[in-house]
């Protein structure tokens, strides 16, 4: 079984999706000849030509515009914008016009575009390269918002956005591209796209995550394992929809929740999760839920992002607040 | 360096660049670079009377909406007063297989691409949001965002070069995209990327612009210090000024444009130069800003009396036609206050179901919560209607 990093999990998938239908194009800044700043297109306009894999002007809501045009036509544009921090010049595209095609046509046009996002910080970058825009596109109805956390998920995940007829963010956690290898069965039979998993069992409290958190709470509940509590920890995959039943049914067993994310704090994923948890939960819960999260700043120059973002200290303080109700 | 001298304003009448075939008082000129071409089949004379069929109904249906909003009927209605023939020559210049971007005003294009006005009344009504379908008219939903739809047009033509339906000299298959917008538009960003990517893939799209002189209340002035058309060459493309009050030479004008496109030679820009007679919308003002003054001028100027005038003096047409003509806009009027009053309102639940290709459970279970939400009330009347007894109590 060969062994993938991230990076090259996601560009074996969007390789696999372009042989299965030549409707799907590759879109974006650099994605060509380049292979894209981070590589994830690397070889791909080699292989599949400049028709397919279409090298954009420099300009965001550009890409996300023309590519609706292309989805009315018929095709399947996968947009690549380069980092979280430019995605806001396409704003309206995405929130505005793609959000609500099928919607106003009554079902008549369909809008299968993929747009990957590199997300998160960690990396040293300069400011508008380590953001966590994801709440804002959740909170948009028409938008379905994924989020990988490992190379096996990325190869599946993103086959199965670009298979999937409604729009869907696909968030990459750039700093997990060339961080660890894993094994990936190419015959495997994939879990569904938008439905969480348990990662690691556990019965005293319940670890809720999704992309780059992943690796810090599986090492969180890792330290937890040694000082004698076990924590389950929850990939969520999908943002938008949520799959909430594994959440609920962990958090009825362990009574407590803790949110994990590198986005600010208000308003949060981690909102809208404590929300649900509470109400559906409500009789099982020892403690409050509680985030560990971004703060409500802008992202901190990188010299101090190690403090800034929830580290694994952070998150084991987090959950030492939840016992200690 | 400011140039007073020289501004859009200034130039009243489209200035020496305008393509114009009827003059505004019926006198048919020619062009050296455009003729007017009827379309295979039909005579000049038969063209031009469907062309003020054309007009004398869009005005029509114009109006019509206009009094519906007026009466309570319509929420909202966008007046195209005065840009007839820039529509009409527009709409008319397509083949079946080109695909129409329109703005939220393109009712006479809409009527060229067959979508029943009825349909657009339903939109303003607050009924739908445009529930005809873009498939079967080749022509999409109406755009409310200013400019948004350039690159949508853009995209589409991207797609029809990558099915190869430009410049195989079929002309049922080559295939040309109408990107429409206004003035106002051409400030706005994604226009101006539409410009670049048009003209990087060389994509089979026409800027169709109608430079109806008014951004609700900012004139042309305050969107450019150069005629619009000129702007085309900085982007690599051709662009042209044509008088859009004159549906002979917008006709023409489109027609070569058009062309362009589907033989794969790329895109254009075409400055329809008009004059919106009515207000932006009917909640607009125009008195606040405007001088009747101007709109005074361009009534001389009138895209449909012009043509009544040819029609008349070359002896095209008598009146049993004007009176045909005029019949049928009558009949058309019944039909439209009559239908729109009879659309029915939307199932409260009906907003769910097409969010998505493939909802999903969390919305069906909303939607499901919702329903039985409403049906708990039974016959009882719920507090909205209580709230309407009380307020219309005084």
């Amino acid at each position: 079984m060969e062994k993938f990093t991230l990076a090259k999990a996601l560009n074996a998938g969007l390789r696999k999706a372009m042989e299965a239908d030549p409707k799907v194009l590759i879109m974006g800044e650099d994605v060509g000849k380049l292979g894209g700043v981070f590589r994830i297109t690397d070889g791909l306009q080699k292989d599949f030509g400049e028709d397919r894999v279409i090298d954009s002007p420099l300009a965001e809501s550009g890409i996300i515009g023309t590519a609706v045009g292309m989805a009315i036509r018929g095709y399947r544009p996968v947009c690549e914008i380069q980092f979280d921090g430019f995605v806001y010049p396409a704003y309206d595209q995405i929130v505005s016009q793609i959000a609500k095609f099928h919607f106003r046509t009554e079902g008549r046009v369909k809008m299968p575009i993929v747009i990957r996002i590199p997300f998160g910080g960690g990396i040293g970058a300069v400011e508008h390269h380590s953001e966590s825009p994801e709440a804002q596109f959740a909170h948009t109805p028409g938008l379905k918002v994924v989020a990988c956390s490992n190379p096996v998920d990325g190869y599946w995940m993103i086959q199965q956005a670009i298979a999937h007829d409604d729009p869907v963010i696909f968030l990459e956690p750039k700093r997990q591209y060339h961080a660890d290898k894993a094994k990936v069965d190419l015959d495997a039979t994939p879990d569904p796209l938008f439905a969480s998993r348990v990662v690691r069992a556990g019965a005293d409290a319940t670890l809720i995550s999704y992309g780059p958190m992943v690796k810090t709470c599986l090492a969180a509940a890792e330290v937890s394992a040694a000082e004698g509590r076990t924590l389950e920890v929850i990939d969520l995959r999908t943002l938008s929809p949520l799959d909430m039943a594994p959440v609920y049914e962990s958090v009825r067993r362990t009574g407590r929740a803790v949110v994990a994310h590198e986005a600010h704090l208000n308003l949060g994923m981690g909102a809208e999760l404590a929300a649900r948890i509470t109400e559906h939960c409500f009789y099982s819960l020892e403690a409050p839920v509680l985030r560990a999260a971004g703060f409500d700043t802008p992202y901190p120059p990188a010299r101090i992002e190690e403090h800034w973002l929830p580290d694994l200290d952070r998150v084991l303080d987090t959950i030492d607040r939840t016992f200690s109700y | 360096m400011s140039s007073p001298e020289f501004g859009p304003h200034l130039e009243y009448d489209g200035g020496p660049d305008l393509v114009q075939l009827l003059t505004p008082e019926g006198e048919r000129v020619e062009h050296p670079e455009f003729s007017f071409t009827p379309p295979d089949g039909q005579t000049e004379a038969e063209t031009v009377r469907g062309f003020y069929r054309d007009m004398v109904l869009t005005r029509r249906i114009d109006s019509e909406a206009t009094a519906l909003q007026r009466h309570g009927e319509l929420g909202l209605w966008a007046q195209l007063l005065g840009q007839e023939a820039a529509q009409i020559g527009a709409g008319r210049a397509l083949r079946p297989q080109d695909f129409v971007f329109p703005t939220y005003r393109e009712h006479g294009v809409a009527y060229c691409r067959g979508v029943d006005p009825l349909r657009l009344l339903a939109l303003f009504r607050g009924v739908d949001q445009g529930s005809w379908d873009p498939y079967a008219h080749n022509f999409g939903i109406y755009t409310i965002v200013i400019g948004a739809q350039c690159l949508h047009a853009t995209g589409y033509a991207m797609g029809v070069q990558r099915d190869g339906a430009v410049g195989t000299g079929d002309p049922n298959r080559d295939t040309a995209v109408v990107a429409h917008f206004g003035d106002g538009a051409t400030s706005q960003g994604d226009v101006n990327e539409s410009f670049i990517f048009a003209a990087s893939y060389d994509a089979p799209v026409v800027f169709f612009c109608q430079n109806n002189q008014w951004a609700i209340s900012e004139p042309i002035e305050r969107q450019t210090r150069i005629p619009l058309y000129q702007r085309a060459l900085g982007f690599g493309f051709p662009g042209l000024r044509v008088d859009g009050n004159d549906v002979l030479a917008t006709y023409a004008v489109m027609q070569k444009a058009l062309d362009r496109a589907r033989e794969g030679r790329g895109p254009s820009f075409v400055e329809a130069y008009t004059y919106r007679m009515g207000a932006h919308t009917t909640t607009d003002d125009p008195t606040r800003y405007r001088l009747s003054n101007d709109v005074e001028r361009w009534k001389l100027r009138d895209p449909i009396e012009r043509v009544r005038v040819y029609l008349r003096r070359q002896g095209l047409a008598g009146q049993d036609f004007f009176d045909a003509v005029q019949a049928e806009a009558d009949e058309l009027g019944v039909r439209l206050r009559e239908g729109c009053k009879a659309l029915p309102d939307p199932d409260p639940t009906s907003p769910f179901n097409n969010v998505f290709a493939e909802m999903t459970p969390e919305l069906r279970e909303q939607r499901d919560e919702f329903a039985s939400y409403m049906s708990s009330f039974g016959d009882e009347p719920s507090h909205t209607d209580y709230n309407e007894h009380v307020a219309g109590a005084f």
